[in-house]
């Protein structure tokens, strides 16, 4: 059975169709990248999964459960992580109250109006942030953080409430070259232990190439291509969309970072 | 039916004197992003200059237009020396600290329209050519209403070929969808801005120079039409030209004609049409959603930081010496000591939802009267207790809020700021005008407290027995589960929602807690006073909160407790020394805005560091002072 699985989901803004039927399953234990030029409607795809647009038409399925139209606090109740484009956390937090929100709002604690919140899942919240490597930088305030570390932050917040499908609308953007593939590497290694599901976008082909199980090509609203990478690099309609643009297909050769998967 | 239709004819020809102000904010607003309070000060100075100018100038119509038009060129004049002399100093301070320094000029416009002009209504003449009056169906209607009528629409075109058919009017419109960009492509914004608001300036006191025949010239008229002006603009759009008529004309027909129906609570359809926009349509009718604000980059606001022992130390000191302190004062100190504790309360309620949930109000007056009347009204008509009396003033007082802040929490930024003031007006004209109940404007009387607290000294106590547990309380709650939560939907409320924070029910929360601590001081200072009136929920009292809280710094959670304590000591000694309390205050709030853009303790913060802070440095210091 597909974790998720989406039946021709369809959105227009205006005149502009952004995303025209597009259908995909996506199973546990599978990192799953979702690329495509600018514009081809990875963004517009992602939030309708999460809940943040309602689609025009079409279904989204988590373990056969219709979730579609719901908000993104109820998807997120259901099981969906989720880290965006920019990263969104909460400047005037240090790090690791950046991690005990989810974790409040998780265990449905949002209206207590005793108590501090500092102390609540700190430990949890602490080894979260152990595990994308953020430990040491627990008590700095999230505003004054490297963009990279940022994105780290966000991986560890999106993880706390045990998500079965994780959402990361191009997570390695703004870091460095080798942060990038270790952090994919990082992904991959939780994807397998916790036997979850993620569904990336990304425009760095290393990363994607070297990390993800398959790919699915989205192109002006449509899913093009779709398959493993070793095909997909292969395929001569996604060669002609990318022509000139991504190195990594036109070099089959190309290794992976050491560091990488 | 002639009758409804002379009444619809009536209200459009006020709506063209509301329009006029209301697009001139409009404007104002859309390229400075500031919300000029002293918008209704501009209208006001647009009719005291009219009624002496055409004093002066030579009678006859030429005089008069000239006297019109000058009025209002004097005005735009006026404006541009606003612009340059305060404005374009702060256009880079918080958006409700250009706010306070707009406030301050409000008070010192207030101040020297009653120095020169004197506290008496005058009346103009009415306008050469335009006295008499036509039939319309057999009824008679005055041809100065036919101007009127006509004028707004003529604006409205003006206005329209100013911003589609010139160089200017396109920069004006490129400025308002982003400011920024406009810079960057070589535009000289200084200038823009000062034309700008001079247009602004000068469409206000249009506005209020050709009300000239049709109302007497008076010293209400700034807060009464800017609270009417924050109307239209929410109803209509910010931003929106055409949105600020077609408002201005659905308040002023319904105001014509819910005198008709409901003489007594006209503002109460005006509110159930606002908020039946909003609901439908959150930014108003001809508005556009507004994108997250662009946030400067590099500036943060630093963590929390629970205070170690120390702080506690000194709290418990300053709890010590209140309660000596009345042992060592005359009696009529003692109730200034009550006020300076209630105006503590009343400013933390307002400093928690502003620092803590973001959510700035220009009205938080509507809970701190709707305390004070909730007792009052038990009082009077249930003959409670003082017990009981503070009970229902926090039941009226939450009642309000939860009412009120179901909308507000709606919108956001300054929209919802000025919705809330809107709200506080609703109040107030209930109170003043529900004459049966409230008893209008002479208030209830006879409020005072029972036995066991009738003395000044054990009134006191009680004051400052209430006052020391909320400000525990909030001040808990801001470390509290929830205090985190509202700061997290504040910060973002993207994450939030995708976290499973309900960020606008959060926000109603914090709105209404702040409400019921409002009206818990709103309660005890009907006690004290031993009588109530409607000015409690008056826009000067709102803005004596957003100053306090602003005086404070609204960056640190005592802030405002400070700034209360600043502010109420500095009224009680300048009203001693001088009648020109408001006149000293204004120039005061703009001086500070100039000098100290982050408040008292934010600028104390800021300068020395971490003696008494609240904060930790940024430089992501070891958090030395997390003790219990």
């Amino acid at each position: 059975m597909a974790l998720l699985r989406v039946e021709g989901l369809r959105k227009a803004f205006g005149g502009v169709v952004a995303v025209d039927g597009v259908d995909f399953r996506v199973s546990r234990g599978e990192l799953v990248a979702l690329i495509g030029p600018n514009g081809a409607g990875k963004t517009t795809c992602f939030n309708m999964l999460n809940g943040q647009l309602r689609p025009d038409r079409g279904r989204v399925f988590l373990e056969d459960e219709d979730i579609t139209g719901l908000s993104p606090r109820q998807v997120w109740r259901k099981g969906v992580g989720r880290t965006f484009q920019i990263t969104a956390t909460f400047p005037s937090m240090t790090v690791v109250e950046n991690v005990q929100m989810p974790l409040i709002s998780h265990h449905r604690q949002v209206y207590r109006f005793t108590g501090r919140a500092v102390q609540l899942h700190r430990d949890e919240a602490m080894e979260l942030l152990d595990l994308v490597g953020m430990a040491d930088q627990a008590e700095r305030p999230c505003g004054v953080l490297a963009y990279g570390d940022l994105k780290r932050v966000e991986l560890a917040v999106a993880l706390a409430n045990r998500p079965a499908l994780l959402l990361m609308d191009e997570p390695t953007a703004g870091m460095a070259p080798g942060e990038r593939v270790a952090l994919m590497g990082l992904t991959a290694e939780i994807v397998k232990d916790r036997n979850i599901a993620v569904l990336f976008t990304e425009h760095d082909m290393d990363v994607v190439f070297c990390n993800a199980d398959r790919i699915l090509v989205l192109n002006r609203g449509r899913l093009v291509a779709e398959g493993p990478p070793e095909a997909i690099r292969e395929n001569a309609h996604v060669k002609e969309i990318y022509l000139g643009a991504g190195d990594g297909l036109r070099d089959p050769g190309r290794v992976c970072h050491p560091g990488g998967t | 039916m002639e009758f409804y239709l002379v009444q619809a004819l009536n209200g459009l020809a006020s709506a063209s004197s509301l329009f006029l102000v209301a697009s001139g904010l409009s404007i104002i607003f859309g390229v400075t992003r500031i919300v000029n309070f002293a918008h209704g000060s501009f209208y006001m100075l647009g009719a005291y200059i009219a009624y002496t100018l055409v004093q002066v100038l030579p009678p006859g119509a030429a005089g008069y237009w000239a006297a019109v038009l000058g009025a209002a060129l004097a005005v735009g004049l006026i404006g541009a020396a606003v612009e340059l002399l305060l404005l374009r100093r702060i256009y880079r301070a918080p958006e409700l600290f250009q706010l306070l320094a707009t406030f301050g000029l409000v008070l010192v416009v207030a101040d020297l329209v009653l120095m020169i002009w004197g506290p008496e209504d005058l009346l103009g003449p009415r306008a050469p050519g335009l006295r008499g009056s036509v039939m319309i169906l057999g009824e008679p209607f005055p041809t100065y209403e036919l101007f009127m009528i006509a004028l707004g629409p003529l604006v409205l075109g003006g206005l329209w070929v100013l911003f589609h058919r010139t160089r200017w009017g396109t920069l004006v419109r490129a400025a308002t969808e982003d400011r920024e960009m406009v810079g960057a492509l070589g535009v000289n914004e200084a200038w823009l801005f000062t034309s700008v608001f001079v247009l602004g300036s000068f469409l206000a006191g249009l506005g209020g120079a050709v009300q000239l025949p049709r109302e007497a010239v008076n010293h209400t008229m700034d807060l009464h039409i800017i609270a009417e002006v924050f109307v239209v603009v929410v109803v209509g759009g910010m931003g929106s030209i055409l949105g600020a008529f077609l408002a201005a004309v659905l308040i002023s027909e319904l105001n014509a004609f819910g005198i008709l129906i409901f003489p007594e609570i006209t503002l109460v359809l005006v509110f159930l049409i606002m908020a039946a926009v909003l609901i439908f349509r959150p930014w108003g009718l001809l508005g556009r959603p507004e994108g997250p604000p662009r946030a400067p980059a590099g500036e943060h606001e630093p963590p929390l930081r629970l205070l170690g022992r120390g702080f506690l130390y000194f709290c418990l000191a300053v709890l010590a010496a209140a309660a000596v302190l009345p042992h060592l004062l005359p009696t009529y100190y003692i109730r200034i000591a009550c006020e300076v504790l209630i105006s503590a309360l009343f400013a933390a309620s307002l400093g928690f939802m502003m620092t803590v949930g973001g959510m700035a109000s220009f009205g938080h007056a509507a809970y701190f009267g709707l305390g004070a009347y909730g007792a009052a009204l038990a009082v009077t008509y249930a003959q409670v207790g003082t017990g009981l009396g503070l009970a229902a003033a926090l039941g009226l007082g939450l009642a309000g809020a939860v009412l009120f802040g179901y909308f507000c929490v709606r919108l956001s930024g300054v929209y919802s700021a000025m919705l809330t003031l809107a709200f506080a007006q609703i109040v107030y004209a209930v109170l003043f005008q529900w004459y049966g109940i409230t008893g209008g404007d002479n208030g209830l009387l006879g409020i005072w407290p029972s036995d066991w607290v009738s003395s000044p000294l054990a009134y006191y106590y009680l004051t400052l027995a209430v006052v020391a547990v909320s400000l525990f309380l909030l001040r808990r709650l801001a470390f509290a589960p929830f205090g985190y939560s509202l700061r997290a939907g504040r910060d973002s409320a993207l994450r939030s929602e995708a976290i499973g924070i309900h960020v606008r029910r959060v926000r109603w929360v914090g709105f209404v807690i702040a409400g019921f601590f409002a009206a818990a001081a709103g309660g005890l200072f009907a006690f004290l006073k031993g009588s109530v009136f409607p000015d409690y929920s008056s826009i000067p009292v709102s803005v004596d909160s957003l100053v306090m809280v602003l005086l404070g710094g609204v960056q640190t959670l005592s802030g405002p407790i400070v700034g209360a304590g600043v502010y109420k000591v500095l009224e009680v000694f300048v009203n001693r020394y001088t009648e020109h309390w408001q006149l000293i205050l204004g120039c005061v709030l703009v001086g500070l805005v100039i000098l100290f853009p982050q408040g008292i303790l934010g600028y104390l913060v800021g300068r020395f560091g971490r003696s008494g802070e609240e904060w930790r440095g940024v430089d992501g210091a070891p958090a030395g002072g997390r003790a219990a």
